[in-house]
């Protein structure tokens, strides 16, 4: 069952009441029709009303609703004849991250992407997507990989951030990270990398180094978590929502800051509501971006990366 | 006045005292300097004249950028950059410019990395010099900027390009373009690496978050000086996430040394000389 959000719940309420009528047309010898069409009517523009002034923390809620499709649910969807490898070839395999080769409209493809769980046991077991050094220096791996074999990377970033451990510390969570933003810079491959859900931090930042960054429409990305925010800025947690504004985090304060370059639209309510649309969405827009990287020499991706990046910033001289 | 009164007055007291304590300890001012490590007292000229090394527990003070030009260049020859860059408030979060005017009067500095060209025992060298008494060396925008024209200039030049990290991470108040920086800064450290030009990173006390995650782990040698806090997450939050204790040297120069992580540790007296060395055998015509 979809669950609803706090700011939805003007929604919800409409939502039962029509339910309800219905239900008792169905079992009494009343037309109530009439009365039921306005009040769907009254729920489009409801509806229309609310997600036309959804406001930062609204889609921060959206971003983090368990149903949230992951990266999972987009291979799936979008790609054929996805293959998952696993490992860096040094320590181990860190499922917070996965990856692998598919088939992308008849072209092979790189994908990788954070992968959250979706229940409490796969959650535990892909520590809710938040990667351990190993899980940065596998996806760097694919992406040599995918340089040696002329493949194009597609990245999909979800995540909180890199998971804060002693032992991520003890095997170089700062290096691996480090090192993904170095190497992504030199690919001779065209780089996509579309923020689905989450993006905190450094750790979103290490599948960032794109050609392209797309964001989906209710996606964050953002330097600290609304919540760390607050208590680092105002010593106080629950003011996460005010930080959520004050941060600049949501895809249309990027696209205005232009860092990245196109918002996947989501559909009403937020992309939990209808994944195989959704995926149609997003499948347009990186159709799109490899169209237009696709015959671009690889030291002109390369010039094209560090231009991009180099841009960024903002001060007076 | 009743007894609770005075447990009052004793309670602001005892506040108050802790942060005097600490400014001491900080800045050494004053003839006389206090080691935070081992309490040994002496006098501050004598401090200065050993590199700002206790001369008893070898406990390396924080250096400014300014200090540590004075102690690693050739004499003389040291030319800033881009000194006129100014941060500017994108977030328009309230008093960040005052904070920032602050620690430009404070510092003497624009921002938190002092940049440059000099000469090294007679090479030519860039470098870049974060600064933590500017807003804990917190990387916005600026700081990004001016470390990545800095490399850029290493580049043009085909001189080495040298950093000194001293950052907090990245800096709050300008969100997630101060989060780019780390991407900025990284990709021209790999277009400065495929011409072929080496990178050195010297660790200082503290490198952590985003800069530590960027160019600081980046060098084709990564140095430190010795006990410099470095790493990724801070130690609370890691405290809070995996609730247990982290053993006393976690996230200390010698921890990460340990676990492979560094190239060495070298004291504050032996570093010019052994960056001095290290650039010697990196230059071209030598090969």
């Amino acid at each position: 069952m979809v669950k609803y959000l706090p700011f939805e719940a003007p929604l919800m309420q409409l939502r039962e009441k029509i339910n309800e009528l219905k239900e008792f047309t169905a079992n009494a010898d009343v037309d109530m029709s009439k009365e039921i069409s306005q009040l769907e009517d009254r729920f489009s523009k409801l509806a229309k009303e609310i997600y036309d002034n959804i406001q930062p923390w609204d889609r921060v809620q959206i971003a983090r609703h368990p149903e949230r499709p992951t990266t999972k649910d987009y291979i799936n969807a979008i790609f054929d004849d996805f293959i998952e490898f696993h490992g860096d070839r040094n320590f181990g395999d860190d499922e917070a991250i996965i990856g692998g080769i598919a088939s992308f409209e008849g072209r092979p493809i790189t994908i990788i992407g954070h992968q959250r769980g979706k229940d409490t046991k796969e959650n535990i077991r892909r520590n809710f997507g938040m990667p351990h050094p190993e899980g940065y220096r596998k996806a760097l791996r694919l992406m040599k990989q995918a340089e040696k074999f002329s493949r194009p990377i597609i990245c999909m970033i979800d995540t909180k951030g890199a998971y804060p451990g002693k032992a991520a510390e003890q095997r170089g969570q700062s290096e691996a990270i480090a090192r993904n933003l170095f190497e992504m810079a030199g690919l001779k491959v065209p780089v996509i990398s579309i923020v689905i859900g989450e993006g905190g931090s450094g750790g979103a930042l290490a599948l960032c180094v794109a050609n392209q960054i797309h964001m989906l429409e209710n996606a964050t990305l953002s330097v600290i978590s609304p919540e760390g925010a607050a208590s680092i800025l105002w010593k106080d947690a629950t003011l996460a929502q005010k930080a959520a504004e004050a941060m600049r985090i949501t895809a249309p304060n990027l696209k205005e800051m232009e860092i990245i370059d196109e918002i996947i639209p989501e559909v009403l309510g937020g992309a939990h509501n209808d994944v195989v649309q959704q995926a149609l969405n997003m499948k347009m827009v990186l159709s799109d971006s490899l169209e237009k990287l696709k015959n671009i020499p690889a030291d002109e991706l390369i010039e094209n990366r560090y231009n991009k990046f180099r841009a960024i910033g903002v001060y007076t001289e | 006045m009743s007894i609770k009164d005075l447990f009052k007055t004793n309670k602001i007291k005892n506040k108050a005292r802790i942060s005097m304590k600490r400014e001491e300890h900080d800045v050494p001012e004053g003839i006389m300097t206090k080691c935070p490590d081992c309490r040994h007292v002496e006098l501050t000229k004598d401090l200065m004249k050993g590199l700002k090394v206790c001369s008893k527990c070898d406990h390396h003070y924080k250096m400014t950028a300014q200090e540590r030009v004075e102690i690693f260049f050739d004499e003389g020859t040291f030319k800033s950059l881009d000194d006129h860059l100014v941060s500017i408030n994108p977030l328009e979060f309230p008093s960040y410019i005052e904070k920032i005017q602050s620690d430009i009067k404070k510092t003497g500095l624009n921002e938190a990395v002092l940049t440059g060209i000099g000469e090294l025992d007679g090479e030519q060298i860039v470098v870049a010099i974060m600064d933590s008494h500017f807003r804990m060396g917190s990387m916005g925008s600026v700081v990004g900027e001016k470390i990545t024209r800095a490399i850029e200039k290493a580049t043009e030049l085909s001189a080495p390009f040298i950093i000194f990290t001293a950052s907090g991470g990245a800096r709050m108040q300008e969100g997630v373009l101060s989060l780019m920086q780390m991407a900025k800064t990284s990709v021209a450290l790999q277009r400065h690496s495929a011409e072929g030009h080496l990178f050195i990173s010297i660790m200082t006390h503290p490198t952590t978050g985003g800069v530590s995650a960027s160019f600081a782990s980046l060098g084709d040698i990564n140095l430190a000086e010795p006990k410099a806090l470095i790493g990724f997450a801070g130690r609370r939050v890691i405290e809070q996430t995996v609730r247990e204790k982290l053993p006393e040297d976690f996230q200390t120069a010698e921890f990460l040394l340990a676990h492979g992580q560094l190239d060495a540790v070298v004291n504050r007296k032996d570093m010019r000389k052994t960056v001095s060395t290290i650039v010697k055998l990196h230059v071209k015509e030598a090969q």
